[in-house]
C-alpha cells in the first residue's frame, strides 16, 4: 500500500513543523501557490510504520550475501556513519570560513594524502560525487590536458569491449568519440586490436584493471607504453580497486588518471543506489586540471584550494565539495584499517573470490576464464544450464533470491553469455560461501528435474516475477488521485 | 583487520581447496616488476574507540556558529525519525535495485518520491535523483539541447541570478559538448533578471532559458513572464527551484500562459528536504519534466507494474536509456545517484507533508523579513535590492563585508555569504539568510554584534579584531 493511500485530509505530524503558519508578507499573489501540493496526509507513526514495513522489503548487506560483482558489497562498518553523524559535522555549513573548518578539513587533507598513497597517484580531488562523475573528470581533465598543449585534433577514446556502460557514455560526455577494442579469449585486452586503432587522434584509453571479466590485464605495462607513445593518455576506472589494494598501484602502472569508488573499495553505504564518492587522483602532468575545491595544508592551517590557485581547472563539478559525509565515512573507514588493514582487504577478497570460483566450478558450473586466476570476482556463464535446460542466467538469480541470496551482476559484461558476475568480498565467512555453493548447487538440480519452478521463481518474496514490458509500455511514473 | 571474519583454519581450508600454499599465490598474475612495496606510509589501523576519540576531537574544532548563511543550503529542523529509518541496514547497505523482486522496498520508496516530487513541482514526471542541485541543472541543460524540437541551437541563456557556483558547475560539465552559456544581468534595483537585457536575445535561436526560484539574491523572479519569453521565442524553460520554497509559491508546472503548460523542465537542489548541511553534500538533484521529455531524462526511473500473478509491484523502467543499457548512446552517464538522501527526502516529506512543509517554508520567509529589518535598523546596513523575497536577502554594508564576516566569525556568528567575488558591482554586498531554525535570540544576537563590528569598523577604521563580550 501506498503512503498516499493512507492518507486522511487534515493529519499531520504535529511535532514537526512549526505551530504557525505566518503570512507571506510581500509576495505578489501572483508568485503564490494557488493550491496546496497532493503530499500525503499522515501521523508520524503512521510514516514510521510505512517505511519501517518497506526497508523489511529489500535485500541488503546487513541482512543477505550480496555478491553483486563490480560493486563490492562488502560490510559498511557502522561506526563510520555514527561517526560522519556527529552533530558538529553535519551542522557545518558548506561555506563556513576556514576558522570554523579545521576539524572537516583535516579529515579532507588526511584522506586525500592516504588515497595518494594507496593509488601511487601524485594528487587527489575528492569532488566527483560517484564513480561516473569521477570517469567525466578524468576524460575532461584529458581532453583539458591536450587542449592545453594545443593538441586538439585528438578527437578518440579507447575502451574496451568488456567495459562498464559508464566508459563509453562518459567519453561522450566530453566530446569524443568511442573506439571498442575486443577482449581475446583469455580475458585480455587484444593487444594487437590496441596497436590497430592508435593513432594522432588518440586521445587516451579507458582501462579496469582488474578488468570487468574479473582477471588482472597482464600486459598492463606494454599497453600503457604503446598508448603513450601514440600521444594518448590513461585512465584508470577504479572499480575493481578492492582486489590490488596494496599489491599493485595505478600509477605504478602508468596510468595517468585513475577514480576510485569509495562506496566499494571504502565501504561506504550504497544507499539503495548513491551517495557514492569518485575521487581522482593524477599522474604529475594532470595536476592543473584537476577540479575544485581541493584541500591544502601550509604546515599549520588547512584551507580550500580553489580557481584562484589553480587557474587551469576543468571547475566545478557540483556547487560545493562533493558529498563530504561519504569522504568523512571513508575516511573513518581508511583510519579503521591502517595500511595493514588496506593490504589483507585485499588479500582476503581475492582469497573468497579464488574459492569461491573453485567450489563452484568443482560443483559443474562453468567458468568463462577457468584458466585464469580470479581477482576479486570471477564470471560463471550458464550457458550450458541456458541450453541443455532451459533455465538462463536470470532464473538462477531470481531462485536465488529463494534461497535467500541476492543475485550476482548479470548479464554484465555483455560479452559472456548467460553470466553471473560474483564477487563475495572479504567480509563474508567461509561458512557464508559455502551456503552460496550450496544453493547453486540446489538450484542447478530443480533446473534439472523441476525447470518450471526456477523459471518462476521467486517464490516467496513480496512480489513475484514483475512484468518490466508492461512498465516501459503503460507507463505509471506518480500516484495520482484517483478521478 | 578489522571486518575479515577468516580464521586460520579457514585460511587453510580455503588454500587447500584453491590447491595454492599461501594468498600471496593467488597474486602470481601480476608481473612482479609492478608489485607494490607495502602501503607503509598510511597510518596504522585504530580501533572504533581510538577513531571515536579522533573523530569527536575532529568535530569539536569546528564549533557550532550560529549560521546566517544560506546561499543553497540550508539548516532546516529534520524529524528524528527521518535519518533513523534512512540508516537502517535495508535501506543504508541495499544497492541500486537492479533485482527488483528483492528490492521493492527501495523501488516503491523512489516511486513515492517521484509522486511527492511530481505534486510539488506540479510536473509530470520525475526521475529518480542527481547528484546535486548543480549538476542536475547541468543535465537539465543537456536535456533541452537534446530535447528541443524547434530549435538546433546549442546556445543556452543563463541569468546572472543563478547561483554563481551553478552556473561554473553547468560550464565545466557542458562546455566539452559545444554548448555556448550566455548570462543574462540583472535589474540593479530589483534584482531581478533584466526583462530588458532579456529581450535583446528575442527572437534568436536558443535552446533554453534558465529561471530561478527564488534567485541567488533571494529575490522572487517573474517567473511568470520569463517562461512565456522562452516559449515565444522557441525555447525550453527550465526551471532551477527550491523545493521548499514550492510549497507556497507557484511550482513550476504553473508558470506562465497556460496554454504552454508552465516550465518544460524543473530542477534543483533537493537539500532543504530532510538533508543536514553537512558541509555540502551528500544532497541529491531532482529533476522533473513534462510527459513528452521523459525518454531524454537522464538517471534512474521508476514505474509501476504487475507481477505474474497480477500483484502491484515496481521496476527500473525505461532503461533504454542508461549508460547500461545504451553505452554511448546514453542520455547521460549516471549510474549511482542519490538514493539514501532521497530515501531520506521521502520520509521527510511525509512526515511535513504539503502543510508542515508551507509552515517551514512561511517561517523562514518570516524569519528572514525579522532579520533583514533588524539588521537595516543599524546605521551602515541597507537593503541592496526591493524585489520581493523568499528567505535570504543581499545587504550592503558600510564596511568590507569580508572584514565584518571575519569579526563576526571570532565572535561565532557566521554572518552571511560575500559577494564580492561573484558580483563585482555590487559593492559590500552580503547575503543573509534565517530559516525557521534561527530565533528572536539568535536574530538578537545577530543583530547586536553586527551593531558593533560595523560601528567599530566605520568609526576607529581600524584592522585589528573589535574586543567586547
Amino acid at each position: 500500500m501506498l503512503i498516499y493511500e493512507q492518507s486522511q485530509p487534515g493529519r499531520r505530524a504535529f511535532a514537526q513543523a512549526p505551530k504557525q503558519r505566518p503570512p507571506l508578507d510581500g509576495v505578489p499573489t501572483a508568485l503564490q501557490r494557488a493550491n496546496p501540493p497532493a503530499l500525503p496526509e499522515v501521523s508520524e507513526m503512521q510514516a514510521v510504520r510505512h517505511y519501517t514495513r518497506l526497508s523489511r522489503k529489500n535485500f541488503s548487506i546487513d541482512t543477505e550475501f550480496y555478491p553483486l560483482g563490480s560493486c563490492t558489497m562488502k560490510y559498511n562498518p557502522r561506526a563510520c556513519n555514527s561517526l560522519a553523524m556527529l552533530p558538529g559535522l553535519l551542522a557545518r555549513h558548506p561555506y563556513a570560513p576556514d576558522t570554523h573548518s579545521q576539524g572537516f578539513l583535516a579529515c579532507m587533507y588526511d584522506l586525500q594524502e592516504i588515497l595518494k598513497e594507496v593509488t601511487g597517484m601524485k594528487r587527489v580531488s575528492l569532488v566527483p560525487a560517484a564513480g561516473a562523475q569521477g570517469e567525466f573528470t578524468g576524460v575532461a581533465m584529458i581532453r583539458a590536458y591536450h587542449d592545453a598543449r594545443g593538441d586538439s585534433a585528438r578527437n578518440e577514446i579507447i575502451v574496451p569491449d568488456a567495459a562498464h556502460g559508464t566508459n563509453p557514455a562518459t567519453a561522450v560526455m566530453c566530446g569524443y568519440k568511442v573506439r571498442e577494442i575486443p577482449t581475446l579469449d583469455d580475458g585480455d585486452v587484444d593487444v594487437e586490436a590496441l596497436k590497430a586503432v592508435l593513432g594522432p587522434q588518440t586521445a587516451g584509453i579507458m582501462l579496469t584493471n582488474p578488468s570487468t571479466v574479473g582477471v588482472f590485464e597482464r600486459r598492463i605495462t606494454e599497453i600503457a607504453r604503446l598508448v603513450h607513445e601514440a600521444g594518448g593518455l590513461l585512465y584508470y576506472d577504479g572499480a575493481n580497486l578492492n582486489a590490488i589494494l596494496g599489491k599493485v598501484r595505478p600509477g605504478d602502472m602508468g596510468f595517468d588518471v585513475i577514480h576510485m569508488n569509495l562506496h566499494k573499495t571504502f565501504s561506504t553505504p550504497h544507499g539503495g543506489g548513491g551517495p557514492g564518492a569518485g575521487p581522482v587522483g593524477v599522474s604529475e602532468r594532470l595536476i592543473p586540471f584537476l577540479p575544485v575545491p581541493m584541500v591544502g595544508f601550509d604546515g599549520h592551517d588547512y584551507h580550500w584550494l580553489t580557481e584562484k590557485e589553480c587557474p587551469q581547472t576543468i571547475g566545478k563539478l557540483s556547487a560545493f565539495a562533493g558529498n563530504a559525509g561519504v569522504l568523512l565515512r571513508a575516511y573513518v573507514y581508511a583510519r579503521l584499517l591502517g595500511g595493514e588493514g588496506m593490504v589483507r582487504v585485499a588479500e582476503y577478497a581475492t582469497l573468497n573470490a579464488n574459492y569461491l570460483a573453485k567450489r563452484l566450478a568443482d560443483a559443474g558450473f562453468d567458468l568463462a576464464y577457468p584458466g585464469r586466476r580470479a581477482t576479486h570476482e570471477f564470471i560463471v556463464t550458464l550457458k550450458k544450464q541456458a541450453k541443455e535446460l532451459g533455465v538462463t542466467a536470470m532464473d538462477f538469480a531470481k531462485r536465488l533470491l529463494d534461497h535467500g541470496y541476492h543475485a550476482p551482476t548479470t548479464y554484465f559484461p555483455l560479452l559472456v553469455p548467460e553470466c553471473f558476475l560474483i564477487e563475495p568480498t572479504e567480509t563474508e565467512a567461509m561458512d557464508a560461501l559455502d551456503g552460496f555453493v550450496a544453493a547453486m548447487v540446489a538450484i542447478k538440480a530443480e533446473a534439472e528435474t523441476s525447470a518450471e519452478i526456477v523459471k518462476t521463481a521467486p517464490h516467496t518474496l513480496p512480489v513475484r516475477r514483475l512484468d518490466d514490458v508492461r512498465a516501459a509500455r503503460e507507463l505509471d511514473l506518480r500516484w495520482q488521485a484517483a478521478g | 583487520m578489522p571486518f575479515i571474519p577468516h580464521t586460520e583454519d579457514d585460511v587453510r581450508a580455503m588454500l587447500t581447496a584453491i590447491g595454492v600454499d599461501s594468498i600471496d599465490d593467488l597474486f602470481d598474475e601480476i608481473p612482479p616488476t609492478l608489485r607494490a612495496k607495502a602501503l607503509e606510509k598510511l597510518p596504522e589501523g585504530m580501533s572504533e574507540m581510538e577513531v571515536t576519540a579522533l573523530m569527536h576531537a575532529r568535530a569539536r574544532m569546528d564549533g557550532q556558529p550560529l549560521c546566517f548563511i544560506g546561499a543553497g543550503a540550508y539548516d532546516h529542523h529534520i524529524p528524528a525519525a527521518v535519518w533513523q529509518i534512512a540508516t537502517r541496514g535495508e535501506f543504508y547497505s541495499a544497492y541500486t535495485p537492479y533485482q527488483a523482486e528483492a528490492s521493492q522496498g527501495t523501488l516503491q520508496l523512489l516511486y513515492e518520491y517521484q509522486s511527492m516530487m511530481t505534486a510539488l513541482m506540479a510536473m509530470d514526471v520525475s526521475n529518480a535523483s542527481l547528484y546535486d542541485g548543480a549538476s542536475g541543472l547541468a543535465e537539465a541543460v543537456l536535456m533541452a539541447v537534446r530535447a528541443n524540437r524547434k530549435s538546433k541551437s546549442r546556445r543556452v541563456l543563463l541569468p546572472r541570478t543563478l547561483h554563481p557556483a551553478y552556473r561554473k558547475t553547468v560550464r565545466a560539465i557542458v562546455s566539452n559538448q559545444n554548448i555556448e552559456l550566455v548570462e543574462v544581468g540583472f535589474d540593479a534595483r530589483s534584482g531581478r533578471t533584466d526583462q530588458t537585457a532579456l529581450q535583446a536575445f528575442a527572437g534568436e535561436d536558443f535552446a533554453a532559458l534558465v529561471v530561478p526560484q527564488p534567485n541567488f539574491f533571494g529575490v522572487l523572479e517573474d517567473v511568470d513572464a520569463l517562461t512565456d519569453f522562452a516559449h515565444a521565442n522557441g525555447m525550453l524553460a527550465i526551471a532551477v527551484v527550491n523545493p521548499l520554497a514550492m510549497a507556497v509559491l507557484k511550482p513550476p508546472g504553473e508558470w506562465g500562459d497556460a496554454a504552454n503548460g508552465g516550465a518544460d523542465i524543473a530542477c534543483g537542489e533537493g537539500q532543504p528536504l530532510g538533508a543536514p548541511l553537512s558541509s555540502g553534500g551528500p544532497y541529491f538533484g531532482f529533476l522533473c519534466c513534462k510527459q513528452d521529455l521523459v525518454r531524454q531524462m537522464p538517471g534512474r526511473i521508476i514505474g509501476k507494474t504487475v507481477d505474474l500473478e497480477g500483484k502491484t509491484g515496481f521496476a527500473l523502467t525505461l532503461q533504454a536509456r542508461e549508460q547500461h543499457i545504451r553505452r554511448s548512446k546514453a542520455t547521460s552517464n549516471i549510474c549511482t545517484n542519490q538514493g539514501l538522501l532521497v530515501t531520506a527526502a521521502t520520509i521527510h516529506m511525509a512526515l511535513l507533508g504539503g502543510e508542515g512543509l508551507a509552515r517551514v517554508a512561511a517561517s523562514c520567509h518570516a524569519n528572514t523579513a525579522t532579520l533583514l529589518e533588524r539588521l537595516c535598523a543599524i546605521d551602515g546596513v541597507t537593503r541592496c535590492f526591493d524585489g520581493p523575497l523568499f528567505h535570504e536577502g543581499v545587504l550592503q554594508l558600510a564596511a568590507p563585508v569580508a572584514d565584518v564576516l571575519r569579526s563576526l566569525a571570532a565572535h561565532n556568528v557566521l554572518g552571511g555569504y560575500d559577494l564580492a567575488a561573484d558580483y563585482p558591482e555590487l559593492e559590500n554586498a552580503v547575503l543573509v539568510c534565517a530559516t525557521e531554525m534561527r530565533t528572536e535570540a539568535d536574530i538578537d544576537e545577530y543583530a547586536s554584534k553586527l551593531s558593533r563590528v560595523i560601528a567599530a569598523r566605520t568609526q576607529a577604521r581600524c584592522p585589528v579584531e573589535p574586543k567586547f563580550n
